[in-house]
């Protein structure tokens, strides 16, 4: 199967354990991603905020570019982060919808010597592909390491499954794709009742307050369902849960220690693919204890050991299975 | 004479931000059930819930809406929107009020707006720059234009970003930079022609 893959710019470092991942998960899944040919970022959820038409040619250039690297065959592009996959099949539906707002663009786009006819391409997530044309059958016979006894929360987010501008793959607010899935990894799927809810998304820059209170949830959440590690589909999930939950601990006094993954990273430990392949290491909490419990040990070098702050109270807390 | 003034109705606000809304928006169906502010994560902290910012609207009361930071606190989750029993857009809508907001020069007033227009517009300045977003780039601008008290905050999670390899220094730009500059420039004549 072959599609374009639309990385978008988290995945370019921020995010780039999910790039690394996703090709080494490609392979043994037979999927033929070929990157789309000098992209160019989707505007994520501030440029629509500034101007519209700008933000409209933005998007559809890379559009534009999809239909014409195809030439004919598949025209499906895969998205791995949620905001491009939601910006790109939403200006498609609008432009679809608006004939108007298709030739206002389509102007736009001519002073490129592009042109976009809307309903061309159609934009597909990274978790849809997988679940549903590579199929949990195929996905089944490929596993080797399977994840029994990991505990893990599925966590969705919030545009993926909503509002579902290409097609609805997914319920809005219970999906169950990604439980599927792990479960055929061998994992422990837990219930996780705030699976689609809010990440905050850019609030973590803009009112922090607003954002560590929406993380905190979720981190709460997942700790009382004894979650070992939270699976997430989203650059920005990943980046809010894992690198603010830290702030998260020092602002309410908690000490939330949960590792936070990609799914593609689990799909890869229970293909048996080497941890450093799949990106494991540069998460901010270690995932290592948690991953020890599936017998994978990334061997890991480079992660820096955090210190602790000489004045703080020592807090009590309980070592886990697979601690010192 | 008092036809013609019967027949031709004024441009209402409301006609105004469903103008402003790609697609049919669905405004004018909203029953006020509230349905949207129940579902908001941030509707807490907003000045007025979605439901009330739809009946200021409806109301004609422009500058209360333009100044509120509703549209501002919107994480754009869109649960509002799938569970709006009218299917109304309201995310969509959201968008349009930050467009109208800046371009009436409104959110400036920064005792009920966050700095939440200026991040947009800072990230925007980077994308039309280079054709890729640049994370190290806009943190360092925003906050430093922001909160530049603040800034000694954000150095433990840049160093942290840097030494797991997930910072770049220098920000990417695609090949094709003069052509999107070309497409941005006609997109932004068309824009602010109509």
């Amino acid at each position: 199967m072959k599609y374009s893959y639309y990385p978008g710019c988290s995945l370019e470092r921020q995010a780039s354990a999910y790039h690394q991942s996703t090709m080494a998960v490609a392979r043994p899944l037979n999927i033929d991603l070929v990157e789309l040919e000098d992209w160019n970022c989707c505007g994520a959820i501030e440029y629509i905020a500034v101007d519209l038409l700008p933000a409209y040619a933005l998007i559809s250039r890379n559009l534009a570019l999809a239909a014409n690297q195809n030439g004919g065959g598949n025209h499906q592009i895969v998205a791995p982060c949620s905001a491009c996959y939601l910006n790109l099949s939403k200006a498609d539906k609008y432009m679809s919808d608006s004939p108007e707002l298709a030739a206002k663009v389509n102007t736009a786009l001519a002073a490129g010597g592009l042109s976009y006819t809307p309903g061309t391409i159609r934009t597909r997530h990274l978790l849809d592909v997988i679940v549903n044309d590579v199929g949990l059958d195929a996905i089944k016979e490929r596993v080797t390491n399977a994840l029994y006894n990991l505990r893990v929360a599925p966590y969705y987010g919030c545009v993926v499954v909503r509002p579902g501008f290409d097609h609805q793959f997914d319920d809005t607010e219970y999906p169950t794709s990604m439980d599927k899935l792990m479960r055929v990894l061998g994992a422990t799927v837990i219930d996780f009742p705030l699976k689609s809810h809010c990440c905050g998304g850019h609030m973590t820059q803009i009112s922090q307050d607003v954002a560590l209170e929406l993380i905190r949830r979720l981190l709460k959440n997942a700790s009382d369902y004894d979650a070992d590690v939270i699976v997430t589909l989203c650059p920005m999930c990943q980046l809010n849960l894992d690198a603010y939950q830290d702030s998260v601990n020092k602002q309410f006094g908690t000490d939330y220690h949960i590792p936070i993954l990609y799914f593609t990273q689990l799909v890869g430990l229970a293909f048996g693919l080497p941890a450093t392949e799949l990106g494991i290491g540069k998460e901010f909490v270690d995932a290592r204890p948690a991953l020890a419990k599936v017998g994978a040990t990334p061997d890991v070098t480079d992660i820096p050991a955090s210190r602790r702050d000489k004045k703080a109270l020592p807090m009590p807390r309980m070592t886990r299975e697979g601690e010192r | 004479m008092a036809t013609t003034a019967a027949t031709v109705r004024p441009t209402t606000f409301f006609d105004e931000v469903v103008a402003e809304t790609p697609g049919d928006p669905r405004l004018e169906a909203c029953l006020q059930c509230g349905t949207c502010g129940g579902s908001c994560p941030s509707g807490a902290d907003m000045d007025h819930t979605p439901r009330a910012i739809f009946a200021l609207i409806a109301a004609g009361m422009k500058d209360a809406v333009l100044r509120s930071n509703t549209a501002w606190y919107c994480v754009s989750c869109y649960y509002c929107m799938v569970r709006c029993p009218q299917e109304i857009h309201i995310t969509d809508i959201m968008y349009a009020l930050k467009r109208m907001s800046i371009k009436a020069g409104l959110y400036q007033d920064k005792t009920s707006v966050p700095e939440a227009s200026d991040f947009a517009e800072t990230f925007v300045n980077y994308v039309e720059t280079y054709g890729r977003s640049f994370e190290l780039g806009l943190a360092t601008r925003y906050h430093l234009l922001h909160h530049p008290l603040d800034m000694i905050k954000m150095v433990p999670l840049g160093l942290g970003m840097w030494r797991r390899k997930r910072l770049d220094f220098t920000p990417r730009r695609i090949e094709g930079i003069e052509q999107l500059h070309a497409i941005l420039k006609r997109a932004k004549e068309l824009g602010a022609a109509a």
